[in-house]
């Protein structure tokens, strides 16, 4: 479905020092799989969807999504079929705009824009449908702007703005990391639900190795730049957080810090 | 004589509100501070009058003047988009281009359109005043300006002036969406130009500098008077704004006020408005009060 082949993507900051994001990456993502990204700050994991994304350039390497090779389309061509949630939930929606004109321009994202009334009735049912079954009361708040909506409602928006179209791949960048950890909690359980009953094919970086294991069938772990554990059903299934920290100072020889300290919440 | 006087102001405020909805497009939907207006408003009103003066039909003149406000304004997106000059610095090169370009396209610095047929004249020679012109323009501009915003398109551009990002990611391609802001923006604004230029009976090279500033005083004042929330709320403000802002020059120069110090006038009221957040919060502060923060967005 998805697949990787050696990627590189190097940046250069402002006095030439050059930092090597993704170093040689390759990865083969089966349709329905949902694969978990785990690694310490700087580890590459949102550069590596940013590229997949369309946002940046690789310097090096392809990327084919369903036979196709998309590596040098641009991001807003490849959002036809990629569904993204970031971890700042401002990101995903139009503050300025209502609920349902955010939802009209999400459901939209692969068809050809034209001079028909933004938001059709019909929409808006089907709109009520799907909001109802975030549990947020949503549903009755259609033409609102997003603005007043609190982090959580706004993420669980987003997430239903990226799953809306039924996208070939859904990029998850720690979507629950900056939400109070009931409301992640809930974002995630809404994640599994959504992912399940469409059965997506889903990225998702996150900083909770317990997460980590819990979502999706495989789990990759990233440092500098590299993939350097791949972890897939039915042995990661019998793993637990300390065997993944033991795999990776086995592999890396050092601990996986930041992780720890945010095991502890 | 005060009622005439009052007539003329309005008639103003109808007129220069075209150019009026055409800033909101840039400033207040797709937050781009576009200074092209400064050259595209005098650009309507020279391609109108050199057609005019040719013999051409107004209505003609007219359309050609908004084609090349519409061209004006993509020019600026071009830069903008492609060349990756940023949006204040476009505006301004494509200004100082179209004032090149519009003494060549009149051929000299004025061209007088007196005892030519104009729109306006059409519209007298049938008993009505400029201001039946102007209303039913601006009124017709201003729905089918809401229409447009409701659409998809529409959306897409609201979302381009509020959220880049998230747009992108919903697969629109955001360029082609400044691109079509600036264009029907500036084709509003050298519409206006257009009229203004029949109105007044001549079009004059230097008679663009300002407009940008005065679009923005229009703005600025109609969505702090018209305050609910809501698109056609928004352009009625615009509206609104532009009225009130002639007849606050009608009243500065009853006050005696010479009519070259208006440019100033105008510029201090625009900056005491966009620094009205500044004043209000370092008031509050001074005063105490707790700073109200709010998210909700005005347009
Ligand atoms: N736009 C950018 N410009 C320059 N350097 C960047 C940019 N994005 C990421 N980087 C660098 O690339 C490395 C990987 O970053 P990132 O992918 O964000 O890591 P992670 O998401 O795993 O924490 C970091 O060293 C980061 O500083
Ligand atoms: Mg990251």
């Amino acid at each position: 479905m998805l697949r990787i082949s050696q990627l590189r993507k190097v940046f250069a900051n402002g006095s030439g020092v050059e930092m090597t994001a993704l170093d040689n990456i390759s990865l083969e993502v089966k349709a329905g799989d949902f694969i978990t990204i785990i690694g310490s700050n700087g580890a590459g994991k949102s550069t590596l969807l940013n590229v997949i994304a369309g946002v940046y350039d690789v310097d090096e390497g392809e990327i084919w999504i369903d036979g196709v090779n998309v590596t040098n389309q641009p991001e807003y061509r490849r959002a036809h079929f990629i569904g993204r949630v970031f971890q700042d939930p401002m990101i995903g929606t139009a503050a300025s705009m209502t609920i349902e004109e955010n939802l009209a321009m999400a459901m939209k994202r692969a068809s050809r824009l034209g001079l028909t009334p933004g938001v059709t009735p019909r929409d808006r049912s089907r709109f009520r449908e799907l909001l109802a079954v975030l549990g947020l009361g949503l549903e009755d708040r259609l033409q609102e702007p997003v603005g007043l909506l609190s982090g959580g409602q706004r993420q669980a928006l987003t997430l239903l703005m990226a799953t809306i179209s039924n996208p070939k791949l859904l990029l998850l960048d720690e979507h629950t990391a900056a939400l109070d950890p009931k409301t992640g909690e809930m974002i995630g359980e809404l994640t599994n639900k959504i992912v399940k009953s469409r059965e997506l094919t889903v990225l998702m970086v996150t900083h909770d190795l317990r997460q980590a294991l819990e979502f999706g069938n495989r789990t990759i772990m990233m440092d500098q730049g590299q993939i350097i554990l791949d972890l897939q059903d039915p042995e990661r299934a019998s793993m637990t957080v300390d065997d993944l920290l033991d795999q990776f100072e086995a592999v890396r020889g050092k601990r996986l810090l930041d992780d720890r300290v945010l095991l502890v919440r | 004589m005060l009622l005439s006087a009052l007539i003329g102001t309005l008639e103003q405020g109808l007129v220069y509100g075209i150019m009026a909805l055409g800033v909101y497009i840039t400033y207040r939907i797709l937050h781009f501070a576009d200074l092209t207006v400064d050259g595209s408003f005098p650009l309507g009103a020279a391609v109108a009058a050199r057609f005019i003066a040719a013999g051409g039909s107004p209505l003609m003149g007219t359309v050609l003047a908004m084609a090349a406000g519409m061209l004006a304004g993509l020019t600026t997106g071009f830069l903008n988009t492609k060349l990756k000059i940023s949006g204040l610095l476009s505006g301004i090169l494509t200004m100082t281009a179209l004032y090149s370009v519009n003494l060549r396209i009149m051929g000299r610095a004025n061209i007088p359109l007196l005892r030519k047929p104009t729109l306006v004249s059409w519209f007298g020679e049938r008993g009505m005043a400029p201001w039946v012109l102007f209303l039913i323009t601006l009124v017709l501009i201003k729905i089918l300006l809401d229409l447009f915003l409701k659409t998809e398109i529409g959306f897409a551009i609201r979302a381009t002036g509020d959220n880049e990002q998230m747009i992108r990611s919903c697969g629109v391609n955001t360029d082609g969406m400044k691109l079509v802001g600036l264009g029907l923006a500036n084709c509003l604004v050298a519409l206006s130009g257009a009229l203004v230029a029949q109105y007044q009976g001549f079009a004059d090279v230097g008679m663009g500098v300002g407009t940008v500033v005065a679009g923005l005083a229009s703005v600025i004042a109609g969505q702090a008077l018209v305050r609910f929330h809501g698109l056609g709320w928004a352009t009625t403000g615009v509206i609104v704004g532009s009225l009130i802002y002639r007849v606050a020059i009608f009243a500065a120069l009853r006050l005696g006020l010479a009519p070259t110090d208006l440019k100033l006038i105008t510029a201090v009221l625009v900056v005491l408005a966009l620094s009205g957040p500044v004043w209000s919060s370092s008031l509050a502060k001074f005063g105490g009060g707790k700073r109200r923060a709010t998210n909700i967005p005005a347009a």
